[in-house]
């Protein structure tokens, strides 16, 4: 299902250097056009290179002008369906378009926190340089570590 | 100087202290953890990404599930369970320091900010409260994971500061020390947004660049092509790179060969488990039952309670081939079942769990299904074995042989100082890049990238005198790199049409001669997985001429000489797997690939690691036989 993005809905991030799906794309797919030498459509976004594209909708998700969305394989897919997106802050809604006209609406939580709110080291505990080289982690002494150790047969 | 161009980039060169190649789950966790270590020193940390980190590696889509998490259960079953679905060769050390580290790192993506789900009456009760979690299965959780890498890679981004990343750099090659060719001194790659070459100079690094997809042919080939099963842009960078740096590669004969939902490739995980759904041959029948005596011609692992995964997919294909194809899931039968005992309300929640499945991770399965009219209840869906994926993180255990802990009774030799590092000194991997473990998933990858950059950061301080020195010229690494560039520019006005030019080959053909001489003679799905000596020695012959030939590569853009680098690195994984496939005389994963003049397990000779070497120099491998050793006691044969 490669992403396209919709003419009349792509407004190229409003010039800037480069556009919201050309950051987040995995797979380096979108690209700008921005003389329309391209696509005949100066200043706005295509997927370069829609037979590499995972369907992952990172570039959907993204697009704050709701101008990208996925044609399903064309080498697999029957037309007519689509599944679509509206991510916000801590929920995301899914419209799925059967080919048949049936949708189903879905609504998932996506984040309990504030996007933005993580402090990494906040109420954590600091190293002790002596544990280096052994196991555990900074949040997890080596002392607090899982394990019956009678199960391992050679110790 | 002149302003950079298309042939003629930018040189940049900057020294740092430790690098991390990769922006993944790994990459994230070794990024978080070894941050806190470095407060009170002056080591400086730099991360290298080829995407962007919010959305990279495999975890880039999310997940719905995380596979990972032991609770109450103890590593020592955590291995016994690892070891058996890879067929009894793994490395139990290994595979026990990511069991007993692993829900540190879980906890802390709940604390971040992921949904994790709960049993009724403990909804905010965090895990690390002793919160109990929906398992979908002995060892998964449940989660409304949309959103997984975003936050990890936030924590990871905070604690690395803006400065220590570059991202949309692509890292495509290790470069060895001037007075040690054992010993890793730098990384060179190059922007895919500007014309510029980065050369890092470093300590040590960590090379967490991912699994390999798409070095066989896969399935669609077609607008499908992308629809990958692992994430289309894992191009065996880490397992390539390593190699040519002279790192000691483990099982790179074993690959996965997920049985997915047909097409969309979605996840089969909760149907089996969580809403108990059965998978049958075209006239209903349940072929694990039906094909049940074939499990005991591989003791102990098709006995378990769980058989491996590859020998489901074993009696799964004896169907197909028999005749008795399509393999479907049976859906409705499932759905019916679990709506005798539930309300309305329960049932129409089920369904939007089943449909979170594929929204969270694999949205092209929801794709599928809506283009085919496919609801659950009412109508099945096909089962299909896809392509082989090369990986060391999911149901697999190719990679790179690894420096384990001490503490848990592994023999000597599996250790050589510090924890995570290679054969190669200061070079250090995880998740996908480490061998003969496996099963970590997202989790464990984070929590294996955590390990290793304590042992990463105790190198940087115990070398820190020690200066780096390339083995090659700058200037030599970066005509390397640009060398499809300059095949493009040089040749391009020969011809009138851009993509057909004796001089080059475009990395999309070069990629597309891979597939078809991996699938054809190297066990893809054109010959249901089987191969022999005769067909290997074909596949050899014809790779040697395809890497002869990645030097002709051409590069009309950055975004080509990207495609042109991850085919590149394809051949050099792709070569290792035919190696591997070649030496093993015996079928060890029946069900992801046959030796068809070797088809059975054989414990008394082969159960054992197979390892192998790359001279950079003479190309050529040294591939040998490694010693396996239980540290938990593991079923035997009934």
């Amino acid at each position: 299902m490669p992403t396209f993005v919709r003419t009349d809905k792509c407004d190229g991030c409003k010039g800037q250097d480069k556009t919201a799906c050309m950051y987040i794309c995995p797979h380096d797919l979108m690209m700008l056009d921005k003389d329309g030498s391209v696509t005949g459509h100066a200043m706005k976004a295509y997927n370069q290179e829609p037979e590499q594209c995972w369907e992952c909708y990172s570039c959907v998700k993204i697009c704050p002008q709701q101008a990208i969305e996925c044609r399903h394989y064309a080498d697999i897919v029957p037309l007519g369906a689509s599944v679509q997106p509206l991510r916000g802050s801590d929920s995301i809604v899914w419209t799925i378009k059967f080919r048949n006209g049936n949708t189903k609406r879905f609504k998932f939580p996506i984040r309990t926190t504030p996007e933005g709110s993580i402090d990494p080291y906040g109420n954590k505990p600091s190293v002790n340089m002596d544990d280096i080289g052994n196991p555990g982690l900074f949040t997890l002494p080596g002392t607090e570590l899982k394990g019956d150790k009678s199960q391992l047969i050679r110790l | 100087m002149a302003e950079a161009t298309f042939g003629s980039p930018q040189v940049i060169e900057e020294e740092v202290d430790i690098l991390i190649i990769g922006g993944g789950m790994a990459a994230c966790g070794c990024a978080y953890e070894m941050m806190r270590w470095i407060e009170g020193t002056d080591l400086k940390v730099k991360l290298i990404d080829k995407a962007a980190m919010d959305r990279s590696g495999a975890v880039a889509q999310g997940l719905s599930a995380i596979n990972t998490y032991l609770g109450d259960q103890d590593p020592a079953d955590y291995v016994r369970m690892v070891a058996n679905d890879l067929m009894g060769i793994t490395r139990d050390d290994l595979a026990y320091d990511v069991g007993r580290h692993v829900d540190n790192s879980v906890e802390l993506f709940e604390e971040w900010g992921l949904p994790i789900w709960k049993q009724p009456g403990d909804e905010d009760k965090p895990l690390k409260d002793g919160g109990k979690p929906v398992r979908s299965g002995k060892w998964q959780i449940m989660i409304n994971g949309e959103s997984y890498k975003w936050i990890v890679a936030e924590a990871a981004k905070k604690a690395l500061g803006t400065d220590n990343i570059q991202e949309r750099v692509f890292v495509v090659k290790l470069v060895n020390d001037k007075n040690d060719p054992e010993r890793v001194a730098g990384a060179v790659g190059f922007s895919v947004r500007e014309h510029k070459v980065h050369v890092y100079k470093f300590k040590t690094c960590l090379l967490v660049a991912g699994g390999c997809v798409n070095l066989f042919r896969p399935r669609s080939v077609g607008e499908g092509t992308g629809r990958a099963w692992y994430p289309v842009w894992n191009a065996g960078s880490t397992y390539a790179m390593a190699a040519l740096a002279g790192a000691e590669l483990t099982m790179m004969e074993n690959r996965f060969v997920p049985a997915r939902f047909k097409d969309g490739y979605g996840p089969v995980g909760a149907w089996f488990l969580l809403f108990k759904a059965k998978a049958t041959n075209a006239v209903g029948e349940v072929y694990m039952d039906k094909n049940k005596a074939m499990l005991d011609d591989y003791p102990p692992y098709g006995q378990a309670a769980v058989p491996a995964s590859c020998l489901r997919n074993h009696l799964m294909m004896h169907e197909m081939k028999e005749g008795r194809g399509p393999i479907y899931m049976d859906t409705p039968t499932a759905l019916a079942k679990l709506a005798e005992t539930m309300t309305k309300k329960e049932i129409k929640h089920l369904e939007a769990e089943a449909w979170e499945d594929f929204l969270d991770m694999c949205i092209g399965q929801a794709g599928v299904w809506a283009g085919e009219n496919i609801e659950p209840e009412k109508k099945p869906s096909e089962l299909m074995p896809t392509e082989p994926y090369l990986l060391g993180s999911h149901s697999g255990c190719c990679g790179i042989w690894v420096s384990g802990p001490t503490d848990l009774g592994a023999p000597p030799e599996w250790s050589w100082g510090y924890r995570s590092m290679t054969t190669v000194k200061g070079l250090f991997t995880a998740g996908d890049g480490v061998g003969a473990s496996g099963h970590k998933f997202s989790s464990g990858s984070h929590a294996e990238g955590r390990i290793a950059a304590k042992a990463m950061v105790k190198y940087a301080l115990d070398n820190k005198d020690w200066k780096p020195e390339l083995d090659t010229p700058v200037q030599d690494l970066v005509d390397e790199i640009y060398q499809p560039v300059k095949n493009f520019l040089e040749h391009k006005d020969y011809t009138t049409a851009i993509d057909i030019n004796p001089h080059y080959i475009t990395p999309k053909m070069l990629q597309f001669r891979l597939q078809k001489i991996m699938d054809e003679y190297c066990a893809g799905v054109a010959t249901w997985y089987q191969t022999n000596a005769h067909m290997l020695q074909v596949c050899e012959d014809k790779l040697e001429m395809l890497k002869e030939d990645s030097l002709k590569m051409r590069a009309k853009d950055l975004h080509e000489l990207l495609r042109a680098w991850e085919n590149y690195h394809r051949i050099i994984t792709a070569e290792a797997h035919m190696k591997h496939i070649q030496f093993r005389e015996e079928s060890r994963y029946p069900g992801f690939y046959y030796r068809m003049d070797f088809n059975f397990v054989d414990e008394e000779n082969w159960k054992c690691f197979v390892n192998s070497t790359y001279d950079r120099k003479s190309k050529k491998w040294t591939v040998k036989k490694v010693p396996h050793v239980d540290l938990v006691a593991k079923a035997t044969a009934k």
